[in-house]
């Protein structure tokens, strides 16, 4: 398959990726390439196999009691914010 | 002479007890090595040396009053993909450049109370993307065994900086070979212990149905001394799995007499290289000498899970990789015009070409119109490729094949065709789908750079494989191979 300059904008977009206009060309090569590739699983009878989820047969996600286990920890987390004002992480505006 | 760093964790462990040298004597050796040989390989991000002085003067002191845990005062490296609270805890990434974790993961945490001495904190592909280590926004690792070879990826710095003896044993991650590869490309012991066997608290998530971690070190024995404190059940991970966690060493010696080996048809075709599988059919007389039996089994569909792999993990990314939006913590853009740019551009500015591919690549395969096409198809192909292994276990004990098709390759050979960069898995996802315990051992090498046999076993089989691999150890000395000039 070739996807062209409009598709992979379209997916830097879906992903939040800003991309230059050098980047778009290397990016239809190979992403066009990779499809191409893993479209050898069209090969495979998949029509009565159940998809798998979880590497390991039976196993399921615990669930845990929902009870406060940690104490307030936000002034250390904080520390690796960019911008922060007043305990508040710091974003443009976004109501006019 | 034999000097400190010939020795390996085992016999470092022995000594230290023995009080033959302490746990300062030790860091300071490796500390030395570091600041003298890391410069050449680039394999450390970050060198903790007061922590890890601190961390040797309270082993020392715990070894004297006869209260050191199992690992007490011996120095390790850390994959720079796992937390370590106050250190500066980066994935190879630009987005990460200045991230200062503000907790331990559960394995850094369970090791530094068994009494490791954290040295540092290794080079790595950006965010375990890779099997080069060229994706690192830190640069290139280079092999020890030859400076213009890469080391592997993505652990590729835990493993140069193991096999130039700058630390015994460095912890490392494994979600399509990471581990095995490397250690490989290395001459090392490398093991990717079951999913679910070991804790990803705290250990940046990649592709969460594939990813775990797992050791390098020289020997079988050294994994296996360090699995016991780094395996078992923890509540904060929700695929961890509660099971008790066997003693590995005292399994290590177990004969192996009648051992079924299956040897995998598949492993043997896909581009392996000629002198490289000559040397694991060699490896494979040893184990004959041994008493074990060879016989020969087929995984029909194994030859898809490189494509497999490339929508399965791609897909998990780009959902993992979601989180790094600039907003709370990593990588922000200058001046921002709205919410919408600061996300995109600090995403487009922060991540490398590679992580940029794998999250486009999962967000197409995710989209809607080709979900089905893609990944619910490549979620079947898994179960198909996982049901061979799971019949293949019931003729054999464990599997055995090459880790790699060829010894390590030149730095900047495969970096501009994807492609090519994603076939050096080809022995390895199979393990990494199936949610397979696998190590790979060094058995050789060919001009003059190491080749890896590697050994798959059912789940929660590590004790066995360990000792698997430790029989061929005791009859070959590869693992105790060192690179010229890291003497």
């Amino acid at each position: 398959m070739s996807l062209t300059d409009h598709d992979v904008k379209n997916i830097a977009h879906l992903a939040r990726l800003a991309l230059t206009e050098e980047q778009v060309p290397v990016y239809v090569d190979s992403l066009s390439k990779i499809f191409d590739f893993v479209a050898q699983l069209n090969a495979a009878d998949t029509a009565s196999v159940e998809p798998m989820a979880h590497p390991l047969a039976g196993q399921v996600q615990r669930m845990r009691p929902d009870e406060v286990l940690d104490s307030d920890q936000h002034g250390k987390y904080q520390r690796n914010a960019p911008r922060v004002e007043a305990d508040l992480y710091l974003v443009p505006k976004v109501i006019e | 002479m034999t000097e400190l760093h010939h020795l390996t964790l085992a016999e470092l462990n022995e000594g230290l007890r023995a009080r033959r040298f302490s746990s300062v004597e030790l860091t300071k050796h490796f500390l030395a090595r570091i600041e003298r040989l890391n410069p050449t390989l680039n394999a450390l991000i970050t060198v903790t040396t007061e922590q890890a002085l601190a961390a040797a003067q309270r082993a020392d002191e715990l070894l004297a009053s006869g209260e050191a845990g199992a690992l007490a005062g011996l120095p390790l490296i850390h994959k720079d993909i796992f937390c370590t609270d106050g250190v500066l805890t980066t994935c190879g990434s630009r987005m990460l450049a200045n991230f200062v974790a503000p907790y331990d993961a559960t394995i850094v945490e369970k090791l530094s109370q068994s009494g490791v001495v954290m040295l540092g904190k290794a080079n790595m592909d950006e965010f375990a993307m890779g099997s080069s280590n060229e994706t690192s926004y830190y640069g290139p690792v280079k092999n020890p065994w030859d400076l213009k070879k890469v080391p592997g990826g993505s652990s590729g710095g835990s493993a140069a900086a193991v096999a130039a003896r700058l630390a015994p044993v460095a912890t490392a991650t494994d979600t399509g070979g990471s581990i095995r590869q490397p250690a490989a490309l290395t001459g090392l012991t490398g093991l990717k212990p079951t999913y679910g066997r070991v804790s990803r608290y705290g250990m940046i998530a990649f592709a969460s149905s594939l990813d775990q971690a797992g050791t390098l070190t020289y020997t079988a024995k050294d994994a296996a001394l360090v699995l016991r404190d780094m395996a078992g059940f923890d509540p904060r991970d929700s695929t961890s799995v509660d099971m008790p966690v066997p003693d590995y060493v005292a399994a290590l010696d177990q004969p192996l007499q009648g051992l079924k080996i299956g040897l995998l048809k598949e492993f043997f075709e896909g581009g392996l290289e000629e002198s490289t599988g000559k040397l694991i059919r060699e490896a494979l007389q040893v184990y004959e000498r041994l008493g074990a039996q060879l016989i020969e089994v087929s995984l029909p569909n194994l030859p898809l899970s490189v494509p497999t792999y490339y929508v399965v993990a791609p897909a998990e990314c780009s959902s993992n990789l979601s989180r790094f939006d600039g907003v709370r913590f990593g990588y922000r853009c200058e001046n921002p015009k709205d919410l919408v740019d600061l996300y995109k551009r600090s995403r487009g500015e922060g991540f490398g070409a590679e992580v940029k591919r794998r999250i486009m690549t999962g967000t197409y395969v995710l989209s809607a119109g080709y979900y089905d096409a893609y990944y619910l198809r490549a979620q079947k192909v898994r179960r198909l490729i996982t049901d061979d292994f799971a019949r293949a276990f019931q003729q054999v004990d464990v599997l055995m094949g090459p880790t790699s098709p060829t010894p390590a390759f030149d730095i900047g050979a495969k970096v501009d065709d994807p492609i090519t960069m994603y076939l050096n898995d080809i022995y390895t996802i199979g393990a990494n789908l199936a949610g397979l315990p696998a190590l790979s051992i060094p058995c050789g090498s060919v001009g003059g750079l190491p080749v890896g046999l590697q050994i798959i076993g059912p789940h929660f089989a590590e004790a066995k494989l360990l000792n698997v691999a430790h029989g061929y150890q005791n009859e070959t000395l590869w693992h105790r191979d060192i690179p010229k000039g890291y003497e």
